[in-house]
């Protein structure tokens, strides 16, 4: 299968994302840059962490604009798989693929840490391989990862479960102590109605390797892959 | 012409930069200080001379991008308008 990176300028986690797919899973991988607009061929394209266009204005408002982004929306739309963390998440949310915004963490701080979280669904093409109830302990970097959707939008993604992970103690308890950042319900990633485009802050691709910490990311990978394997 | 947009955090989102501020004007002994909210200003200069086209062209330009309706609410006035 063939994996596209998208790259803004700005973008700074592309040679993570990289690695998993080219490296660790052996795949056909590509640098998409931001003007450019065929996307043909590819299965599914990673947007990965960084400070697109500097986070000017809000994060990820900016990049929303590139030309590739109209491409990226009709292939999302087209079912394919688009999967983006950090500030790919907030570029998500920015573009409408994704609900809710990204606010600036109720520390006003820039949080670097390993951090558990809980997946909340194995019916999706993310993942399916993982258990039910499963916590996963990969890396949040990020200074704007408070997650916010209000009242009724907020009830309408929860009633839907469009919410993948949950920001959770070791244990897998959800609660006000084991929410980093301030974010909604404890929400660290959604996907969208289609199941086919997840946005998350936390960093699995930087846990797909035991000489950096540990697998516990790979799990994602590995069910993108089976599942676009099978199709 | 110049056309100001004026993007503000949206009421009873978590203002986290005017908590900050008001924590620290707290600590100068500024007591009477009860809420604070941080803000943006964007200036805008338009080659047009109709006050009434920069501002509509201005607030679309605010709804596409400038701000985000999902946090933010945003208003359009024009440099003699500002005390208002």
């Amino acid at each position: 299968m063939k994996w596209g990176v998208l790259v803004f300028p700005g973008t700074n986690r592309d040679y993570d994302a990289y690695d998993v797919f080219a490296r660790i899973l052996g795949h056909d991988t590509r640098y998409i840059w931001h003007r450019e607009r065929d996307l043909d061929g590819l299965d599914a394209i990673m947007l990965p962490g960084g400070f697109s266009y500097g986070d000017y204005l809000r994060c990820g408002a900016i990049a929303r604009f590139s030309p590739v982004m109209e491409e990226l929306i009709r292939f999302a739309n087209s079912g394919r798989t688009v999967f983006g963390v950090c500030n790919g998440f907030q570029v998500l949310t920015e573009s409408g693929l994704l609900p809710g915004t990204l606010l600036r963490n109720r520390s006003l701080r820039f949080i670097n840490e390993d951090w558990p979280l809980r997946v909340e669904r194995t019916d999706t093409r993310f993942t399916h391989l993982c258990s039910e109830g499963q916590v996963m302990t990969v890396p949040i970097a990020h200074n704007e990862g408070n997650y916010f959707l209000g009242g009724d939008d907020l009830k309408r993604l929860e009633d839907r479960n469009g919410v993948l992970f949950r920001y959770c103690s070791p244990q897998g308890e959800v609660n006000d102590a084991s929410n980093p950042n301030g974010s909604v319900n404890n929400i660290a990633g959604v996907i969208n109605e289609a199941g086919n485009v997840l946005g998350m802050m936390p960093h699995p691709e930087n846990r797909t390797d035991p000489l950096i910490g540990g697998t516990d990311g790979l799990v994602l990978f590995e069910s993108m892959v089976a599942e676009l394997s099978q199709a | 012409m110049v056309v100001i947009v004026e993007v503000m955090p949206k009421e009873g989102i978590l203002d986290p930069q005017g908590v900050a501020v008001r924590n620290a004007l707290h600590q100068l002994q500024y007591a009477e200080v009860q809420q604070v909210k941080v803000g943006k200003r964007i200036i805008l200069e338009l080659d047009t001379n109709d006050p009434v086209a920069a501002k509509s062209r201005a607030e679309e330009m605010a709804e596409t991008l400038l701000a985000n309706e999902n946090v933010e609410t945003f208003r359009v006035i024009l440099p003699e308008e500002v005390s208002a």
